[in-house]
């Protein structure tokens, strides 16, 4: 049990020192020269190495033993950063993530990429090589990660002078060390001289024989390198105030000298332990720029792992929680109380602190975008290998936070997405030349927050979509009447009717049975939307907007007919209350509403949903303007607006199935039941009703029931 | 035969009956999990006239379906002592809102008889089997066959 638990954990470790990896690939590829980055991405990769090993992952093992011994060559300035050893390394850092992921669900890997890879990366090392290799077998035995001693090898005959302050505490006897054995053991290592401290002892009457009172100062003058030294202390470590540093390097003097007062004591995290050991066992053989390579604060952040489980369960207690608070609001207005002034400010206060609980509960939910983003830059590595084309991906608002069933239910259809923005969107590389570009297409991905939801953007700067190839290719394909005629944003949008699938025209890279419209389900499952804009020799952006959660939105409380509905708040431009001059009747049964000079059409959403009794005429209730990609401008008719209010999100289809034109329920402060709407769908479903027979039939029904 | 009933063969079986548009059915007990007095549902667009709406059960949210409409008797009439059953099934929670709960039977495994091959394929397929009380027969609701139908409609 507890063996998986470790190994669980070591994959979890994985996962983020993985992501620490590409996050340093693409900084070194704006910065090779910054060694804090190098450093970073060695670290990542040895880290790996180091897990892998104790768990004798071999494969794993021996692969990032290549990968960071290049890394290594790197970060000692004995090889120059190109635009070939960059897309090795990507190239590489994608190999390691799929070793690791092969290794975690225990599949076997294609060994010919790895091969091939491995050699592209001794073909780095020279002659070096060999011995490198040679070493790393000496020490794979090594819990702690063998590459840690790999410079020392070199170094092995140097003899250096450490300086060793050390200062039990009192909890070193109470564990039953002896300090003696220590200074034994490091008397074993070389020649050692001790100095007593003796000047803390008390006065005979004040003394107590249990507490630590003793420090030495050692210098030990020995060939063995530091890590040795740590491991001698290696239990006490803690429980005493250790300094080891190296006063003296016979041969390189003057560059060690001041890299010396960070020891790595206490340190219990073995990750950290690693970090902290590594660069100092690795600085005296090596004249690599030692300063930047001190500060680096970038260990992992201290986390908390919960079982997502236990968030959910919070999260729903906190959902009823305000729908309590909103109950109990309610009742009190109800009592219709004389002086509630007292009552109604701590109501408020009330109020405050159930959104500020759910706020903080959704943060535990909410993750950073960046990992996922990170992913993608792999699929344009991939997509742009695979088509020929340059790409270079930039990101922008990596830090935005997203519920994290977003991010992982997003994972897939922005694959597709940025796939597609290399394969359709940039243009060849010589196209681009002659366009007047550069050569290196640019693909953005960015994110960032916008009023209460995520905005995610995926553009290329490629030729923009060829609309006259798409609607020849939907009439083709029988989507459109051939006669149609449509706006640019209409042809843009048939990329997401189903059954439009770019596939047979394209590469194989594109075309894996992957059609836009499924893109544009997975986005609508999240109460998303998903729209294009292009323009001509300049590029193509998708645009996702996105809910912030998924459990909690702020909505309008309107009536429908005689029921009470909420609509996302999101998805609403403006509210009107329209002079019946402003509205027209077109046709027999259509109407506009004049906003401003344009005509917007009206759909009736009572009507729609089959509840009206039509004793509404024109002019009564409001209209909610609300902009859809597939109708443009609509106005929504509601019969009222009473209120805006934060209400929790309940699924239909838990229980029952989903309803079009509704997307969930909630619950009201009086304890019953709202339908939220989906204006988006409500639209649809308004124009595609006349042909619907379906529609007209339930609506017969319902008039019966 | 149920297959609830032959999972516990060699027990006593408790059916909770109860009046539906005139005709008395049960359910195994259980399969309900508690029974509520009629409070006023959210109707909900594009379902058929037995999906009566929504109910708000303790935070979650659960159909309620109109068992005599269901079973093609009409419409139960609105009345203050209607009662919703809420019953589980298939992971789901849903109400049935029926005229009155009336006992509970306690009988034998043996004294289920299967349902006669009778007409119509759809009450066949939602009477599980029936049980004979004194003079009447109560009809074993198959609680499956009463969501699949409700869920089946195109939306």
């Amino acid at each position: 049990m507890s063996g998986n638990s470790i190994r669980d954990t070591f994959f979890e470790e994985c996962e983020e020192l993985l992501e620490a990896l590409v996050e340093g690939l693409s900084q070194m590829e704006q910065a090779p020269d910054d060694m804090e980055v190098v450093n970073a991405v060695f670290r990542s990769v040895h880290s790996i190495k180091g897990g892998a090993g104790a768990f004798a992952l071999d494969r794993l093992v021996s692969f990032a033993h290549s990968f960071e011994t290049v890394m290594d060559k790197v970060r000692d300035r004995d090889l120059a950063v190109d635009e070939k050893l960059m897309s090795l390394f990507h190239r590489a850092g994608d190999h390691l993530s799929d070793l690791v992921e092969s290794a975690r669900d225990e599949t076997h890997l294609d060994d010919e990429a790895e091969s091939g890879l491995i050699g592209e990366l001794d073909s780095y090392l020279g002659d070096e090589a060999a011995a490198e290799e040679f070493s790393f077998d000496a020490v794979t035995l090594d819990f702690d990660g063998p590459a840690i001693e790999l410079p020392s090898e070199d170094d092995s005959s140097a003899m250096r002078v450490f300086d060793i302050r050390f200062e039990p505490s009192r909890a070193l006897y109470e564990n039953g060390h002896e300090p003696l054995l220590i200074l034994d053991a490091l008397a074993d290592l070389g020649e050692l001289t001790v100095e007593a401290d003796i000047s803390r002892i008390p006065e005979f009457d004040a003394f107590d024989p249990a507490d630590a009172f003793l420090s030495w100062h050692m210098r030990l003058a020995s060939s063995e390198p530091e890590t040795t030294l740590h491991e001698v202390f290696e239990f006490v470590e803690g429980l005493c105030d250790l300094d080891i540093s190296v006063t003296t390097g016979p041969e390189e003097g003057p560059l060690t000298a001041p890299l010396d007062p960070e020891p790595s004591t206490g340190t219990e995290e073995p990750i950290a332990e690693i970090e902290a050991a590594e660069p100092q066992d690795e600085d005296p053989p090596y004249e690599g720029p030692p300063r930047e390579r001190r500060k680096e604060p970038r260990g992992p952040k201290p986390t908390l792992r919960v079982d997502l489980d236990r968030v959910d369960r919070l999260i729903n207690t906190v959902g009823e929680l305000i729908i309590n608070q909103a109950m109990i609001s309610q009742r009190i207005e109800e009592l219709d109380l004389p002086t509630v002034a007292h009552l109604t400010n701590e109501l408020e206060a009330y109020k405050l602190l159930a959104r500020d609980i759910q706020e903080g509960v959704m943060a535990i939910r909410a993750q950073p975008v960046k990992p996922l983003f990170q992913r993608m830059s792999r699929i344009v590595r991939e997509a742009s290998d695979a088509t020929g084309k340059k790409a270079k991906m930039v990101t922008v608002g990596d830090s935005t936070e997203v519920d994290k069933t977003v991010i992982e239910r997003l994972a897939d259809p922005l694959t597709h997405m940025v796939r597609n923005a290399v394969d359709h969107g940039l243009e060849k590389p010589d196209g681009r030349d002659s366009a007047g570009k550069d050569p290196v297409g640019t693909i953005r991905l960015s994110a960032s927050h916008r009023s209460g939801s995520v905005l995610i953007e995926i553009s290329d700067d490629g030729a923009g979509l060829n609309r006259e190839r798409i609607l020849a290719k939907a009439i083709e394909k029988g989507l459109v009447p051939p006669d149609v005629e449509l706006s640019d944003p209409e042809i843009d949008n048939l990329l997401f009717l189903p059954g439009f699938s770019t596939a047979g025209e394209v590469s194989a890279l594109s075309g894996r049975g992957v059609g836009m419209d499924v893109v544009k389900n997975a986005v609508h499952a999240l109460g998303g939307r998903v729209s294009i804009t292009s323009t001509p020799g300049k590029g193509t952006t998708f645009a996702i907007v996105l809910p912030l959660t998924l459990a909690v939105m702020d909505g309008f409380v309107i009536s429908v007919a005689d029921q009470t509905m909420v609509i996302p708040i999101s998805s609403i431009l403006e509210t009107i209350r329209p002079n019946p001059r402003d509205i027209h009747v077109v046709g027999t049964d259509s109407q506009v509403v004049s906003v401003r000079g344009s005509y917007v059409p009206i759909v009736d959403v009572a009507d729609n949903l089959g509840l009206s009794r039509h004793d509404d005429t024109a002019g009564a209730g409001i209209l909610l303007l609300v902009s859809t990609e597939l109708q443009g401008l609509t106005a929504l008719r509601v019969t009222a607006i009473h209120d805006q209010r934060q209400v929790v999100i309940k699924s239909l289809e838990s229980n029952y199935a989903a309803i079009r034109g509704v997307s969930a329920a909630t619950i009201l402060g009086d304890g019953k039941i709202a339908l939220i709407l989906d204006p988006e769908e409500l639209i649809n479903l308004a124009h595609a009703s006349g042909n619907d027979p379906f529609a007209q039939h339930s609506r017969m029904e319902l008039r019966h029931g | 035969m149920a297959e609830t009933a032959e999972a516990h063969a060699d027990t006593q079986f408790e059916f909770i009956t109860f009046s539906a548009g005139g005709q008395s059915y049960c359910l195994e007990i259980t399969q309900i999990r508690e029974i509520r007095r009629w409070t006023p549902v959210t109707a909900l667009p594009h379902t058929p006239a037995d999906v009566l709406g929504v109910m708000n059960l303790r935070g979650a949210v659960i159909p309620i379906f109109d068992l005599s409409a269901r079973f093609g008797l009409g419409a139960t009439p609105a009345n203050e002592r209607n009662v919703v059953i809420v019953a589980a099934v298939d992971g789901a929670t849903i109400g049935l809102q029926v005229e009155s709960v009336s006992e509970i039977l306690s009988v034998d495994k043996s004294e289920i008889q299967e349902t006669p091959d009778i007409k119509s394929e759809a009450t066949r397929n939602s009477i599980q089997g029936m049980i004979s009380v004194d003079d009447t027969m109560v009809r074993v609701v198959n609680l499956g066959a009463v969501v699949e139908s409700g869920k089946g409609l195109p939306a």
